[in-house]
């Protein structure tokens, strides 16, 4: 039998090449571990790399956009205190080091989150519960970039139907018309009905702003970068709208579906709250889904990214940079796909919700 | 777990708010100024669409009713045409038969004619012929007579003859 096909093989040539690299980097390891002695006098001066909160830094908002080295811009910070409405760069903060004196109080940045001080310098923890943050974050600018670019997008399409009114789609609106009749044909219409024009614009909104933000997340360098749909709190917000869209779009055979189930009258008392827990279950899921998925992608990048600097050394880069690059366009994928799988699920809700039934 | 809890509103709050209007204004903009122009615009695409197809095959059921309409005038056009071609035939026929008795009465009715004139012209041409015959019978007579009975012996004697004759005739 001819075996050369086995050694031509693309799959076993690019392990052999893995192979030989991750040998390398073995044998550099024990070289640093031998060093290690010498240059630890160096080291201690830095700080020691911690993966762990590199990465939740990472994924986390902040007051500041950090966009490379040292750079970093300082966002405005707005604090709705019980006295008043403060209103200060977050430069003043110096990443935390220095206590800011404002009109009312004075504050510091603590693990990026603003607390009292007090004349000690001491945090107050009374005093700072007196305080809301309603601080321009990063996350706040990367929505609003989101929906900005949304509004371009969308406008100059919208723009292009009006021009071009019963002919052939055109240029960037041929790009975006597929999605948007998937959207209605895929998502809306099975799910909801008949009734699917009313709720199109809700889930469009929903459909694009999420995939916008998966999108720019994957970005690493300024506009893009921020974790906007990773955040639980963002999610929050996308669920707590599913939840009232839905409920509000409700008929009566919904709500007699959970205060007067089929079944028997004894039941009831366990049937009534599990069907209520499921109004707030099922939304929950949502959130828990969108967050959960785009943050794991997210720090799956960055642990493969923090490989080099755990080993210290710039030939795990390589294999670094292919699996991210592998992970990245999974990622691709998974921004499409979590922003298909929340509109569909939201869709799905809304067609219980508005479904007639004929007893 | 306490800790997670702690300032959750004092330091979330504001995200959730500015995530929240920044949601309603995405959604009443594009609301508004795209997806009801685009839903509208694609709608009304579809549906000129299946208008254009209805229409279409519309027009393919008027064309094949309106080709099996002229088949059907075709054929009976056709029909009425071998039919006028027989009736045409048949009159053409009737008025060549017609005109050969009418020739052929008109004919016989000549010939006749034409025989009754010749008897006539004959019986004409003979009496004429028969006076002129007579009257030079005559003359030849009287000549004769002159020149033959100047003597007196050849009168009686002729008028002998003639009586002879006048007996047998």
């Amino acid at each position: 039998m001819d075996f050369s096909h086995i050694l031509n093989s693309k799959k076993l040539a690019f392990s052999v090449i893995l192979s030989v690299f991750l040998s390398v980097f073995a044998c550099k390891s024990f070289a640093i571990q031998s060093e290690k002695a010498g240059v630890e006098e160096k080291n201690a001066k830095e700080e020691a790399f911690n993966p762990t909160t590199a990465i939740l830094e990472h994924i986390a908002d902040s007051h500041y956009w950090h966009v490379g080295g040292e750079v970093s811009f300082p966002l405005p910070v707005i604090l709705y205190t019980d006295k008043g409405i403060e209103n200060f760069s977050g430069a003043a903060f110096e990443h935390g080091a220095k206590p800011y004196q404002g009109k009312y109080y004075t504050y510091k940045l603590v693990d990026d989150k603003i607390r009292v001080v007090g004349a000690n310098g001491e945090v107050d923890k009374e005093t700072s519960k007196k305080i809301y943050d309603f601080s321009i974050t990063k996350n706040v600018i990367a929505m609003w970039i989101a929906g900005l670019l949304l509004l371009i997008i969308f406008l100059s399409v919208a723009s292009t139907y009006k021009k071009r009114t019963g002919k052939a789609p055109k240029g960037f609106q041929s790009l975006i018309e597929p999605v948007i009749l998937f959207v209605r044909d895929e998502i809306a219409r099975p799910n909801i009905g008949y009734k699917y024009s009313k709720y199109m614009p809700v889930l469009l909104t929903i459909f694009f702003f999420i995939w916008i933000n998966n999108l720019l997340g994957l970005i690493p360098i300024f506009p893009g970068g921020a974790n906007v749909t990773g955040n639980i709190l963002f999610t929050f917000v996308l669920a707590t709208i599913v939840l009232l869209v839905v409920n509000f779009s409700a008929n009566k055979y919904y709500w007699k579906h959970i205060f007067l189930p089929d079944v028997p009258l004894w039941l009831y008392p366990i049937m009534i709250p599990v069907e209520l827990i499921g109004i707030i279950s099922r939304p929950f899921a949502l959130m828990i889904r969108l967050y959960a998925n785009i943050s794991a992608g997210h720090i799956i990048v960055l642990s493969l990214i923090s490989l080099i600097f755990i080993f210290k050394s710039l030939l795990i880069a390589p294999v670094s940079v292919a699996f991210v690059l592998f992970m990245d366009v999974l990622e691709l994928l998974v921004a499409f796909l979590q922003a298909f799988i929340f509109t569909m699920l939201t869709a799905l809700f809304i067609g219980t919700a508005v479904e007639e039934h004929h007893h | 777990m306490g800790e997670l809890f702690e300032n959750l509103l004092n330091d979330h709050l504001g995200f959730v708010v500015w995530a929240l209007v920044a949601f309603v204004i995405l959604l009443v903009l594009l609301g508004k100024f795209a997806w009801k122009p685009i839903m509208a615009a694609i709608t009304e695409r579809e549906r000129s669409i299946e208008d254009a197809l209805l229409k279409a095959e519309a027009a393919k059921e008027e064309m094949a009713r309106l080709t099996n309409e002229n088949e059907q005038l075709l054929k009976q056009a056709r029909a009425e045409r071998d039919l006028i071609l027989k009736e045409a035939r048949q009159m053409k026929d009737q008025i060549i038969n017609e005109a050969k008795e009418a020739a052929q009465a008109e004919g016989a009715r000549m010939i006749e004619k034409a025989s009754i004139e010749i008897n006539n012209q004959k019986a004409i041409a003979l009496a004429s012929v028969k006076e002129q015959v007579a009257s030079l019978s005559i003359e030849i007579a009287e000549k004769v007579l002159q020149k033959q009975l100047e003597n007196k012996t050849q009168q009686d004697a002729l008028v002998a003859d003639l009586l002879k004759e006048v007996k047998i005739g």
